[in-house]
């Protein structure tokens, strides 16, 4: 079996919002949308204080609160891991937005650009299926399948990886299998201590962050 | 140790996904009374018709709500897990045993009356299961929206008591149980949330609360025990009985009201490590 993974080493990121920007041009959202983001926080206080980027998206999770509560069953979770949401059963009622514990499903009552009026990219892009219904990162599953079709492997083909993994400019982002024990991801988990946001809910979380080296 | 920004309101449910929980409870619960009730007559059709338009009248405010009303069917699709579809159906039987219980036989008024009950509990649960909102996956936000819906159709039952005339001594007393239920369940309601849910919700679900208490539970309380006394004519009881129920009724949709739209705050994102970078402090 598979379980497709994504890990986010807070050590190394350093807040570019590189991958903000490539989700965005990959899935064309609209403004105020950002199926990836990079939250900028601050801790402590002067002069004992420190700043942490930390990435956030959907968190393709076990056991998705998103899934359950939905009356059409428009969102799925995949054999892989992936949770999807098919946006032509979905009617828009916000219930997986109110249910995810990571705030991380958005929905667009009316199309919104830029700059006001719609750019020529923003005409050529439009999605009339995303409007109104919700919307949230895919792990940019039409890129891991057209990958996998072509033999290749996702988190090592940059063809078969998400846009944010490829474009992460400190390698703060990996995604990979978490079944496979060989994985980058699988590595990764193995050599740093790490966690996973809001554990304590039970939804099993597909997302790692890394905070510190594997202690001997 | 967490770690995170502050949280913050949801701003996906507004006032019409509050209005269908406040007219969904408050109607549910006067199908229930008018069944205890063994109104008949005028009386009968007079209560089921306003607990089913009640309830229909929420089903509106969502379906106004949702992205895609034209898909709104779709809702039906996923009642293995989802509150929500429940919900759906629960309501889609109640409305054809509410209007049997009016022209085949009296007797689906006690179905209707389960089916309220039913619908009354799918939304319950429908906000349990919203774990994003501290506030809203407390446990005892079941039995407390339950008893909230129930003491609602109690208030609007006695409101128009004087008109159906099928109050009793026996509704006075459920009643006034419901009304003091309502309050015990909001106390322990609200003990447990001082762990989990954000200090900014808890201000408006305090003042809630505090309306909840005085206007919706003893003022209530205190009419129902001069109206129940016999110190009083039965104008003046059937007055203070009104007054209880517009009270009871009131402040129960204030507090969901407030509950979905003042107090959902979600609970942010945590880290319960900060990375070590560099030199180890």
């Amino acid at each position: 079996m598979t379980r497709w993974a994504m890990v986010a080493d807070l050590r190394r990121c350093v807040g570019c919002q590189t991958c903000t920007a490539a989700c965005k041009v990959t899935n064309a959202t609209s403004p105020g949308v950002q199926w990836r983001r990079v939250l900028d926080m601050e801790f402590g206080i002067y002069p004992d204080v420190q700043r942490v980027f930390v990435p956030v998206s959907c968190q393709h999770c076990d056991e998705p609160a998103c899934m359950d509560v939905c009356p059409t069953k428009a969102t799925k979770k995949r054999a892989d891991g992936i949770v999807t949401i098919d946006y032509d059963l979905c009617i828009g009622c916000a219930y997986c937005a109110i249910a995810c514990p990571y705030q991380q499903r958005y929905k667009t009552a009316r199309p919104t650009y830029a700059y006001g009026e719609a750019t020529e990219c923003e005409t050529q892009r439009f999605d009339d299926a995303r409007m109104a219904v919700a919307t949230k990162c895919t792990f940019c599953v039409d890129r891991i399948d057209a990958g996998i079709a072509k033999g290749l492997k996702p988190g090592v083909d940059p063809e078969a990886t998400p846009a944010c993994v490829n474009s992460c400019i400190t390698n703060a982002l990996a995604c990979g299998d978490l079944e496979d024990p060989d994985s980058n991801v699988s590595r990764l988990l193995a050599e740093n201590q790490h966690f996973r946001m809001h554990e304590e809910l039970g939804t099993g979380p597909g997302f790692f962050y890394i905070w510190d080296r594997e202690t001997a | 140790m967490n770690y995170g920004p502050k949280p913050w309101q949801q701003t996906q449910w507004d006032w019409r996904a509050a209005g269908n929980f406040i007219c969904g409870g408050a109607g549910s619960g006067l199908i229930v009374f008018a069944a205890l009730s063994g109104a008949s007559g005028i009386g009968m059709v007079s209560l089921m018709l306003a607990g089913l338009g009640l309830i229909g009248l929420g089903l509106l405010f969502v379906w106004l709500e949702i992205g895609r009303p034209l898909r709104a069917f779709n809702v039906f699709v996923n009642p293995r897990t989802s509150w929500m579809s429940r919900e759906a159906i629960s309501a889609t039987l109640l409305f054809p045993a509410g209007l049997a219980a009016l022209l085949i036989a009296p007797g689906f008024v006690w179905l209707a009356a389960a089916l309220a009950l039913a619908f009354v509990y799918c939304q319950s649960r429908m906000v349990h299961a919203s774990k994003g909102i501290p506030a809203w996956r407390e446990p005892l936000t079941v039995p407390l929206m339950i008893v909230t819906g129930l003491t609602e159709g109690g208030g609007l039952f006695w409101l128009a008591a004087a008109w159906h005339g099928a109050g009793s001594l026996l509704l006075m007393v459920l009643f006034g149980a419901l009304v003091l239920t309502r309050a015990l369940v909001w106390r322990a309601w609200r003990r447990r949330l001082d762990a989990s849910a954000a200090p900014r919700a808890l201000a408006p679900i305090d003042t809630a609360g505090r309306a909840l208490h005085l206007a919706g539970t003893w003022l209530p309380l205190a009419a129902i025990v001069l109206a129940a006394s016999a110190l009083l004519g039965a104008a003046a009881a059937a007055a203070l009985m009104a007054t209880a129920g517009l009270l009871a009724a009131l402040a129960g949709a204030w507090f969901k009201f407030t509950l979905i739209t003042r107090g959902g705050f979600n609970q942010g994102f945590a880290l319960t490590h900060l990375p070590i970078r560099g030199a180890r402090r």
